[in-house]
């Protein structure tokens, strides 16, 4: 069988006294789009700049491609990074860049590649996710939140990843909007054949995206299953967080805790 | 009730803390500022920035200063007969201290300011995470060119407001405290000496480091939204404005405390 593209093995994080990772313990085979769900504040951001190499977790390895990021050195990490596009969750675009200079800033520093051929790479990359050359010279404060996205989009594809991490890509937008992300990152995955890593609470956002699904809650994968098993988990927590009820286990803590003082 | 002490102590090992993360910072951008690669472009942009924009401000500052020095020398100098020392007081104040100071102080507000606010949002909006998921260092990319810029570009800057406000101060002096113009320049150069002009440009050299050094630093920890980059940007300026006082003093006594 061969080595799993992701692999996280027991990884525990803390901030201070707050355990946010309790043992993640998760493989994504390759070419798989696992979507990861959960409720906010239950560490999924944190995985995932765990498996970015901006977080280092106190236990635990990561492994991308084989490659422990956790133990790497500078030359390794960029090695790995190398291999992986993002898009962030409010898109991260560079204020002080023009839009096809952001698309094309990884082909530039990353790849070394010159200006001519990056920007001729960068404008094919956005017409891949629906929008034409002429926003390309756009400043990204004048674009909206969809365009925005679909940008981020074109950034996280355009140097060809391995490995592409959606951070709640559809956060922020309308159901119509939410759907088109939702379809360009089903198309331009398959086009790549890429691994693909998702966390959302978004549960149209992870029917559409994913092979696998798993739910993380308080800092472990309580779930991990396929897509079509996700209705039927026979677990309280994941179909509570599928069906957006506020009965269940999961319980939300919206009392205000009164001081005496 | 708490224990002063352990206020105290708390408040210590917080200040330790601090220093202790500014060291590191220090450490690594300068470990950055030996390697390759260097963006020449981004510092050229950052000189541009801090070095043309800031002129109009540090020109009026110095042009203003040197004036109203002229004026109190030539009122405190009048009492003891000694109108014919105000070129003479006016280029060492100026070159000493309050071009480097001054102008250091000025730019700090412009820039450290600016520094601070620009990571910090690209810190809480992720676009410095973006940077390392696009194998780019953000210490190479951001704080290297600022630091790099600001330590160049000062000396250029407060020898341009040293000139300004030894004009200043002749323009009050010969057109209104009746100097004679042609004496007024001659003392001024028998005044100055090499050390004066090397002290400034070695103050302003340091000063610029200190300037973008302090920006760069707040805004890339900053934390908590709008609230936490507007935080950093008063510690950007207050931190750089005690950091140039604070150099200053201390090269000051080095090059001036024995010979005077």
């Amino acid at each position: 069988m061969s080595e799993p593209m992701i692999r996280f093995s027991d990884v525990k994080k803390s901030f201070g006294n707050k355990k946010i990772l309790r043992g993640i313990n998760l493989e994504i085979e390759r070419g798989q789009s696992l979507v990861i769900i959960g409720g906010s504040g239950s560490g999924k951001s944190v995985m995932l700049k765990c498996l970015l190499g901006l977080l280092q977790p106190e236990h635990g390895s990561i492994f991308v491609d084989g490659d422990d990021v956790c133990s790497l050195g500078h030359s390794g990490r960029k090695r790995v990074l190398s291999k992986i596009g993002m898009l962030f969750q409010g898109a991260a675009l560079f204020d002080s860049l023009t839009v096809w200079e952001n698309v094309a800033f990884g082909l530039i520093q990353g790849q070394g590649l010159n200006k001519v051929d990056a920007k001729e790479i960068a404008v094919e990359k956005l017409r891949r996710v629906g929008l034409s050359a002429d926003v390309g010279a756009l400043s990204p404060d004048e674009l909206s939140g969809g365009m925005k996205k679909r940008v981020g989009l074109a950034r996280a594809i355009a140097t060809e990843p391995e490995i592409i991490l959606f951070d709640e890509p559809t956060t922020g937008l309308d159901p119509i909007m939410a759907d088109v992300i939702n379809d360009l990152i089903v198309e331009c995955v398959q086009d790549l054949g890429a691994t693909t890593l998702t966390i959302t609470h978004d549960m149209a956002s992870a029917h559409k995206i994913a092979d696998n699904v798993a739910m993380l809650y308080e800092g472990k994968i309580i779930w991990h299953g396929a897509k079509a098993q996700i209705n039927n988990s026979g677990n309280a927590y994941v179909d509570q967080f599928v069906h957006g009820s506020a009965e269940g286990p999961i319980q939300m803590d919206t009392q205000v805790k009164a001081t005496v003082a | 009730m708490k224990n002063p002490l352990a206020i105290i102590g708390r408040i210590i090992l917080a200040a330790l803390s601090e220093l202790g993360r500014l060291f590191q910072f220090i450490a690594v951008a300068v470990s950055h500022i030996v390697r390759p690669p260097i963006y020449w472009r981004l510092i050229g942009q950052q000189m541009w920035l801090i070095g043309y924009n800031s002129l109009p401000v540090v020109g009026l500052t110095a042009l203003f200063t040197g004036a109203a020095l002229a004026q109190q020398i030539f009122v405190g100098g009048t009492r003891f007969n000694a109108e014919s020392v105000v070129p003479g007081v006016v280029v060492i104040a100026i070159v000493r201290e309050l071009g480097p100071v001054l102008g250091g102080l000025m730019v700090a507000g412009r820039v450290s300011s600016a520094m601070a606010a620009e990571l910090g949002t690209m810190r809480v909006t992720e676009q410095i995470d973006a940077l390392v998921t696009l194998s780019t260092d953000p210490f190479k990319y951001l704080i290297v060119p600022r630091l790099l810029a600001a330590v160049l570009t000062l000396p250029l800057l407060v020898l341009v407001a040293n000139v300004i406000g030894v004009l200043g101060g002749f323009l009050i002096g010969t057109e209104r405290l009746g100097l004679n113009a042609a004496n007024y320049l001659q003392v001024t150069a028998d005044f100055l000496e090499a050390a004066d002009i090397n002290s400034s440009l070695v103050k302003a050299a340091v000063f610029g480091f200190f300037i973008a050094l302090m920006g760069s630093y707040h805004g890339y920890i900053s934390r908590g939204g709008a609230q936490g980059v507007g935080k950093a940007t008063t510690n950007a300026v207050v931190s750089a404005f005690i950091a140039i006082l604070l150099t200053n003093l201390i090269i000051t006594v080095i090059v001036f405390g024995v010979t005077g």
